[in-house]
């Protein structure tokens, strides 16, 4: 007695067709197999069986059994007949060292949260399976964990796989918002986002792809292993590696409330006293805009001495962030 | 001592389908023969099943077998007195091949942690690099996607702060953190005890029972100044539970203040930056953004930073803060005052 008496005498089928085709050293015709497999005997015509068959072979291939055809001399013409290679089937031997078996729990556990949690448990247990004892108390405590709540997630995983070209909506950083059309090489997570990247089908150019961005279905068109992904690609997100080095120049002088400004007193070449209220110090700087974003930050508690483009930079933002946040109550009594 | 056979005791919560039941028995199969006489709960607990549909699985493979099924041919198994045995199942004797998913999370996982040495031991003497080249070579096709896809797990913590601070869980030690707090530009020093070290959002983070604020807190690694392992015994006290990450590291809770913003379009990735409860895309690349936030000091100084990018729309007493805070930055700036607006 089981739940699911179809489910179950589905598995029964499959098993004793993995078993018969395990089992031959020669490839088994169609009609060899309806006789080998009794679910396959019972089947009521010729129609029903080959269409059994045909999902029976296509299920087992998804689940990444090698299921091989090869043309059998039969009696009146040739046949295709169908085996599995063991050693194709077979994990091959495989032993750890304890230090590598802990590397191997905690790799799974990297995506217990994450939509490949089934993946890394099965992974895990054909190893153990395969006579690797687990030991799941080693590095206990420690939790990389790689998320992928990005819907596009799967859909994504499936084509780079599969070297599947997708169009998919997508929404640029600044807004704007298109169709694009992928060869996706590689995925990469960065910063705990996931990126694709690819060949940009309407630029002709290599493009790197927020998963987060991408609005809507992922639709595969096109074929299976449709192109080649470029030898040694190595999905990354293209930051801005080109940071100049220090430029000669002075550097900035801030007056710092005591306690403030944390962040950029340990980047501080020096550190004086003022007062009981103030600090001051000298800090390195590449780039002005984004010194003067962080200063800013700080409100307050933080004030430019030198150099005047920095001040410059940072009075815009204030002005700009206290202007948009003037006066909304102000004029009672609608419009003037 | 049976549990007597109830639909409800053998059902696996979601239907299972029939080839996720078979790739489960391809595995169970291989693990059943090189435990013989294993106790049934311990093999249904390896599976994650219930003892019902363990015994539901091993009443299937009996009846499987080789063609012919006549009874030599068939699988044999027993399971009385909770022991089980299987034997003649040469055929699938050994596990299946991992399939492409299956390898790419063990070897994509293995890279990651390769690239964080701090977390398994010392450089070079963990066993990541060697479990990656002995997976590379039995997973042959597969090990080429898992090169395609990548994860970074680093985010410039400092390998001896991931080492320490992992070897002080092990061990049950304490620490002392000198700590850099984002949300309040404060500088603290914190003795914790230890209970995980733990990577979210591509960010190493300690959690541990906080002797200064009396509960159990999350630290970011690398705003850990400087981290010292004290003489002393580590062990949480009872009451610390570690949070529940299933969500995001950021816990919602009720006294949270709930701010609305309104962000111009360079400055769209607040909404996908920060958790937030909802985003509402509206003209010109602009979007209505609400989030939570326990202390609004990280949103002052947003606004402050992004200078009129964005407009707090919401709770007005913060709209006004964020006013008052920048006319008190600016009047240290006499010399360049930037007049307001007249009110309309």
């Amino acid at each position: 007695m089981t739940p699911q008496p179809a489910a179950a005498a589905k598995t029964e089928r499959l098993l004793n067709l993995v078993i018969a085709l395990l089992s031959t050293r020669r490839p088994l015709t169609k009609t060899q197999l309806r006789t080998a497999v009794p679910q396959y005997h019972q089947t009521a015509s010729d129609e029903a069986f080959d269409r059994m068959f045909e999902r029976d072979k296509d299920e087992l291939r998804e689940l990444g059994i090698p299921l091989v055809t090869a043309l059998v001399a039969a009696a009146y013409d040739d046949e295709l007949g169908y085996r599995i290679d063991r050693r194709e089937y077979q994990l091959p031997e495989i032993s750890f060292e304890p230090r590598e078996v802990a590397a191997l729990a905690l790799a799974g556990r990297v995506w217990s949260h994450a939509s490949l949690a089934a993946p890394a448990r099965a992974a895990l247990a054909k190893l153990a399976a395969a006579g690797v004892e687990l030991d799941d108390s080693s590095l206990v405590g420690i939790e990389p964990r790689v998320r992928t709540t990005e819907p596009s997630f799967d859909a994504v995983r499936r084509a780079v796989a599969e070297r599947r070209e997708v169009t998919f909506g997508y929404r640029r950083a600044d807004g704007q918002a298109a169709t694009r059309r992928l060869q996706p090489w590689g995925m990469t997570q960065w910063r705990g986002r996931w990126y694709v990247t690819g060949l940009d089908h309407d630029r002709g150019a290599e493009r790197v792809f927020r998963l987060g961005r991408i609005d809507g279905a992922v639709r595969a068109v096109g074929e299976r292993a449709a192109y080649e992904i470029p030898e040694g690609h190595i999905p990354k997100v293209a930051v801005s590696t080109s940071v100049p080095a220090f430029v000669d120049q002075p550097p900035a002088v801030l007056r710092l409330r005591t306690g403030a400004g944390n962040t950029l007193r340990r980047r501080a070449r020096t550190v004086g006293e003022v007062d009981d209220t103030w600090v001051q110090i000298d800090v390195d700087y590449r780039n002005i805009d984004s010194l003067a974003q962080e200063v800013a930050g700080f409100g307050p508690d933080v004030v430019v001495e030198a150099p005047d483009t920095l001040r410059d930079a940072v009075v815009r933002l204030l002005a700009a962030a206290r202007d948009r946040h003037t006066g909304v109550a102000a004029h009672p009594g609608g419009m003037p | 001592m049976s549990a007597p056979r109830t639909p409800r005791g053998a059902a696996r919560g979601t239907q299972e389908s029939a080839t996720a039941r078979l790739s489960r028995l391809l595995t169970m199969v291989p693990w059943l023969l090189g435990h013989p006489g294993v106790d049934i709960e311990r093999a249904a607990g390896q599976f994650g099943v219930t003892r019902d549909q363990l015994e539901s699985d091993l009443a299937l493979l009996f009846v499987c077998g080789t063609p012919g099924h006549l009874p030599d041919d068939l699988i044999e198994a027993e399971w009385e007195d909770g022991k089980v045995f299987l034997g003649n199942a040469d055929a699938i004797s050994r596990p299946l091949r991992l399939t492409v998913d299956e390898a790419l999370t063990l070897m994509v996982g293995l890279r990651a942690l390769a690239a964080s040495p701090g977390v398994t031991g010392t450089p070079g003497s963990d066993g990541v690099l060697g479990a990656l080249a002995k997976l590379e070579q039995a997973t042959g096709e597969a090990a080429g996607l898992a090169a395609r896809v990548r994860v970074a797990l680093d985010d410039g913590a400092t390998q001896a702060t991931l080492t320490d601070a992992s070897r002080a869980v092990q061990e049950h030690r304490r620490l002392r953190l000198r700590y850099q707090s984002f949300a309040r530009d404060a500088l603290t020093v914190r003795d914790v005890d230890p209970m995980r070290v733990l990577n979210l959002e591509a960010h190493w983070y300690l959690e541990g029972w906080c002797h200064r604020a009396e509960e159990v807190r999350l630290f970011r690694l690398d705003r850990i100044q400087t981290l010292e392992i004290l003489d002393e015994d580590g062990t949480p006290p009872e009451r610390a539970t570690p949070r529940d990450l299933a969500g995001a590291t950021y816990q919602a809770s009720p006294d949270d203040i709930v701010v609305d913003l309104l962000t111009e379009a360079p400055a769209a990735w607040v909404g996908d930056y920060y958790p937030v409860d909802s985003v509402e895309e509206l003209d010109e690349g602009r979007r209505r953004v609400r989030l939570r936030a326990a202390d609004p000091s990280w949103v002052r100084r947003l606004a402050w930073r992004l200078g009129g990018q964005i407009e707090i729309l919401g709770p007005a007493w913060l709209a006004q803060q964020v006013r008052e805070g920048a006319v008190g930055a600016l009047a240290a700036y006499p010399s360049v005052v930037v007049p307001e607006p007249e009110q309309p």
